[in-house]
């Protein structure tokens, strides 16, 4: 009796109940809850037992010390200031190198069509570390490549400012290249979408009503491609204005991204709170364009 | 008024160059005889032989296979199920945070990510005496709780389009609402779960932040080794194992799209053929 | 231009297009006067859309030349080509109101604004979508598109305007409605159209002379009337209304009339003298059912076939009967129920025998 009770409750309702439930445990314990450790880290003092915090133990309980330090001191706010600027520019020239691209792919012949978008996806399916590593052998003082570029330079500039090699390595502009060109695919692959499903007849109507092919592409090709627009833009912004690897590696220490700030309070420094705090601003940072983004898109299904 | 898209096609060539010389670079100075690893120095394979001769980089690539097999595995199992409870189950308790729960993960920086499993796990252990020490279980955990996101996004995409009469027509015959799961709607949508587990899996297997703050001594995955090496510069040891690995990866990822490649050219053809029968 | 009043309109030479080792026109010429409704009529892919790109400038004829008022319109792109299109899918801009749309070819039109806006809302209230104006074409019906697609096209006062099936894509009473609604807006606006369609009673309506295509080819050009009553083809003949063929043989000339000896009739028949034929040569003759007569007994006049009914169908204003003759052959033929009554009234039933005639000048006889 009990057993059939059982599976007359599993059928009904305890199959999707577990369904629901597996993986909503799952992400509350391994996901949010470790979140909510790092919000509490954020308001704790800094000790030096092991784990080096603690809430208080002396009124008040909960210490805003670390957040009055991400913004009173130059340094985050600097932090956060070439974070955005970097990854802004990295989205921007993902944008104007990706576009042509995109358009080029949908208007090749379709046999080319195939081959060129999986040599697109190939470096993705690389490893990303290597791929960051493979620039840091073109860029180096010694290499081809920069040998090319200082031969370049000195054959174009005044003999005064001729170099024996362009510092190119830990730099703000290493930084954005390498940025560049681990995401370019992440811009390429949404406008690409958005771009094949776009109606030639369109285009021809335009060119109907007199519109020349430069015109067609401002009135018909372009708005009709910002959805795809905005979600490259969010796929490359977001996950550079918190990269750790690329300034690690190519980046300027003294102007470091809040990635690295946050590692290096938290492993160096060992100042947990801090390293928590910058953290929580930066989420913060990551959730508005994401909500814009979110809007934009609801929007945009909801006049569909 | 055909005419060709010269500017594009110039910016399809200079893109593609800017792709791949840097990787192209990469593999022919792995064949460098110099131990300076950008200055050329002769044609060698000493860097390979090396390479298979290090324990060190098998025992980490061995370790990195172990981790990204098990939680892609996992990854799969969970992230379907939550595919397919938000592309089909229209309303239950907690929908809205579920879905923010599983959306959250894709916008959050790796660096925050790794932080707050470590403290997690630091603190965890500080509670209830578990885990003792971090390595491999705590990387895995971390690794399928970020990894399974990504299931679900293409599984969800893929059970919205799926037709939903079928699974009607299966209740219609009289199964029961899970039993259409297991006989319908898991074989149907098949397809988007294996690509689900080779991306999860691939993420695993390139991992690099959070791996680095979850994982604990002795337990070094292969992108944590070259991390370690790649942070104190270019070396000729790194080109090889980069050629390597570019080169297994790549050839799988060509032989797939050329398989995919034939079979849609083989669908578009019958396509063709079906309509000039009509015609 | 004084080249206008000298030569036609719109004068088409010799146009062939290829794609690959396809030909998908093949040695078009063809004229078409100004302010005419021009229909260009044949089955799905026998190259009226690819005849219409050619003349909007989307493709470039293989060979031959195409004069709009005289000019050469060879190399001149779509945009500076005085000629619109009405695309089969309509092509409205998804990210622009129906007023935008409208607009839009204006944009290239030395105009203020105010004189913009006044030929935009013209040109609404001409195809009466003036209370539509701010909505996107997602958010009205396909007639309304359709209409939108028309108002665009026609905004910029072109000197042709091409009408790809523009009807097709309606259900049938909206169909019927907009093709004279179509018509009227013609009229007014005095525009010559080019209209490709595959549907023989759109393009007999809608249509002042229309071009029949197979295959590439231009069958015939001529009135609806020409077009129906005078095939000049097999193919034209049984594209264009109904009819039943039999091979025959021209045996001479009588009293003005050529004599036809039919094989499936068993007999000689009179028929309509045509130009180009001669005695002995095969040919075809073709009869339109409507034109045939069923009687009980042997009708006045030459022609005169025996045979038996094999099939009727009743359709209320008319029936249709299925005539099997002796040899076999079967011939369609339209009886008018012009008297009221139930079954018993009807000229003949199931297997009577009755008597088929025709007027000599309603035999087609087609060398072709
Ligand atoms: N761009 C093209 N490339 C190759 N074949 C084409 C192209 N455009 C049309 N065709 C072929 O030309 C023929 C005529 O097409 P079309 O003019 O569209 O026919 P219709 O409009 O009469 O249905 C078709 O068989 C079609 O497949
Ligand atoms: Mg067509």
């Amino acid at each position: 009796m009990a057993g059939s009770r059982l599976s007359r409750w599993f059928d009904r309702k305890g199959w999707s109940d577990l369904i629901v439930g597996a993986p909503y445990i799952w992400l509350l314990v391994f996901f949010l809850l470790p979140f909510l450790v790092v919000v509490a880290m954020s308001v704790a003092t800094k000790t030096s037992t092991a784990p080096p915090i603690s809430w208080g133990g002396e009124v008040p309980l909960v210490s805003w010390e670390a957040y009055a330090r991400v913004f009173g001191d130059g340094l985050y706010l600097r932090a956060f200031l070439t974070s955005v600027l970097n990854a802004a520019v990295a989205m921007v020239l993902c944008l104007l190198i990706g576009y042509p691209m995109a358009l080029g792919l949908v208007r090749v012949a379709p046999a080319w069509r195939n081959i060129l978008l999986m040599l697109v996806i190939l470096p993705f399916w690389t490893s990303f570390l290597l791929r960051v590593y493979a620039w840091m052998g073109l860029m180096g003082r010694n290499s081809w490549f920069n040998g090319m570029l200082t031969d370049a330079w000195n054959v174009l500039v005044p003999v005064d400012w001729a170099v024996r090699s362009i510092p190119m390595m830990n730099t703000n502009f290493a930084v954005v290249l390498v940025m560049v060109y681990t995401y370019l695919p992440f811009m390429i692959l949404p406008l690409y979408a958005s771009l094949e499903r776009l109606d030639p007849t369109l285009d021809e109507a335009a060119m109907d009503l007199g519109s020349k092919p430069a015109r067609v592409f401002w009135d018909v090709t372009l708005p009709q491609s910002i959805p795809g627009i905005i979600a490259g833009g969010m796929l490359v912004f977001i996950p550079a204005a918190g990269e750790l690897v690329i300034p690690t590696l190519v980046g300027n220490a003294s102007s470091p991204m809040i990635g690295r700030v946050i590692s290096d309070e938290f492993a160096q420094a060992r100042d947990w709170p801090m390293a928590s705090a910058v953290a929580v601003v930066l989420l913060l940072m990551m959730v508005v364009p994401t909500m814009l983004y979110s809007h934009f898109q609801a929007r945009a299904e909801g006049s569909k | 008024m055909k005419r060709r898209p010269v500017f594009l096609i110039t910016m399809l060539a200079f893109g593609f160059a800017f792709f791949y010389i840097p990787i192209l670079s990469m593999i022919v100075y792995s064949f460098n005889e110099s131990r300076l690893a950008t200055v050329w120095g002769g044609f060698s394979t000493k860097w390979y032989v090396s390479l298979f001769s290090n324990r060190q980089v098998l025992a980490a690539l061995v370790l990195s296979l172990k981790i990204a097999f098990i939680s892609a595995s996992i990854a799969t199992i969970l992230g379907t199920m939550a595919g397919i409870a938000l592309a089909r189950f229209r309303a239950f308790r907690g929908r809205v945070m579920f879905s923010g729960l599983v959306t959250a993960p894709l916008i959050m920086p790796e660096v925050i990510t790794g932080i707050s499993s470590l403290m997690f796990f630091i603190m965890l252990a500080e509670w209830i005496g578990w885990p003792a020490q971090r390595g491999f279980t705590t990387v895995t955990l971390a690794h399928i709780t970020f990894s399974m996101v990504f299931v679900t996004t293409v599984v969800q995409a893929r059970m919205i389009q799926a037709d939903r009469a079928i699974e009607e027509a299966a209740m219609d015959l009289g199964s029961r609402p899970w039993q259409v799961l297991f006989d319908v709607t898991l074989p149907v949508i098949f397809p988007a779960i294996l690509s689900g587990w080779l991306l999860a899996f691939t993420i695993s297997l390139d991992d690099v932040v959070i791996t680095s703050f979850t994982t604990g001594p002795g337990s070094t995955t292969l992108p944590l080794l070259i991390w370690s090496k790649v942070k104190l510069g270019v070396t000729p040891d790194i080109n090889a194992l980069a050629t390597l690995m570019v080169l297994v990866v790549g050839a799988g990822v060509l032989i797939a799209g050329i398989v995919m490649n034939r079979a849609a050219a083989r669908a578009s053809a019958d396509a063709r053929l079906a309509y000039r029968a009509n015609e | 231009m004084s080249a206008s009043e000298a030569g036609p309109f719109l004068k088409i030479e010799g146009v062939s297009k290829s794609f690959g080792s396809f030909q998908a026109v093949r040695d078009v010429s063809l004229t078409v006067e100004k302010g005419e409704i021009f229909a260009l009529l044949g089955g799905s892919g026998c190259g009226k859309t690819t005849l219409l790109r050619m003349l909007a400038g989307f493709e470039e004829p293989t060979s031959g030349r195409i004069f709009l008022d005289g000019r050469d319109m060879a190399g001149v792109p779509p945009w500076n080509r005085p000629v619109h299109m009405m695309f089969q899918s309509y092509a409205l801009f998804p990210h622009m109101t129906v007023a935008k749309n409208v607009a839009y070819g204006l944009k290239h039109e030395k105009m203020t604004r105010a004189e913009r806006d006044a030929r935009v809302a013209e040109m609404l209230d001409l195809v009466q979508l003036t209370p539509f104006a701010g909505r996107k074409p997602h958010q009205i019906s396909g007639g309304q598109r359709q209409r939108v697609a028309l108002a665009r096209a026609l905004a910029r006062q072109p000197k042709l305007l091409l009408l790809d099936e523009p009807l097709a894509a309606l259900d049938k009473k909206l169909r019927e409605h907009t093709q004279f609604e179509l018509m009227s807006i013609q009229a007014r606006t005095g525009v010559t159209f080019i209209v490709v369609t595959h549907d023989q009673e759109e393009a007999m309506t809608l249509a002042d002379r229309i071009a029949v295509m197979d295959k590439g080819q231009v069958k015939q050009v001529g009135s609806p009337t020409e077009i129906y009553e005078f095939p000049n083809s097999r193919f034209v003949a049984g594209f264009i209304g109904s009819i039943t063929s039999f091979e025959a043989r021209v045996t001479g000339r009588e009293d003005g009339l050529l004599a036809v000896e039919v094989p499936a009739f068993g007999t000689r028949v009179m028929a309509r003298d045509v130009a180009g034929v001669t005695e002995g040569q095969a040919v075809t003759l073709a009869l339109r059912p409507e034109k045939l007569t069923i009687s009980k007994d042997r009708p006045e006049g030459p022609n005169a076939v025996e045979g038996m009914v094999k099939d009727l169908a009743y359709f209320g204003k008319d029936s249709l009967y299925r005539i099997s003759l002796p040899s076999g052959a079967l011939v369609q033929a339209h009886a008018v129920n012009a008297r009221r009554g139930t079954e018993a009234a009807r000229v003949a039933d199931w297997d009577d025998r009755v008597w088929l005639g025709f007027d000599p000048g309603a035999a087609i006889v087609l060398a072709e």
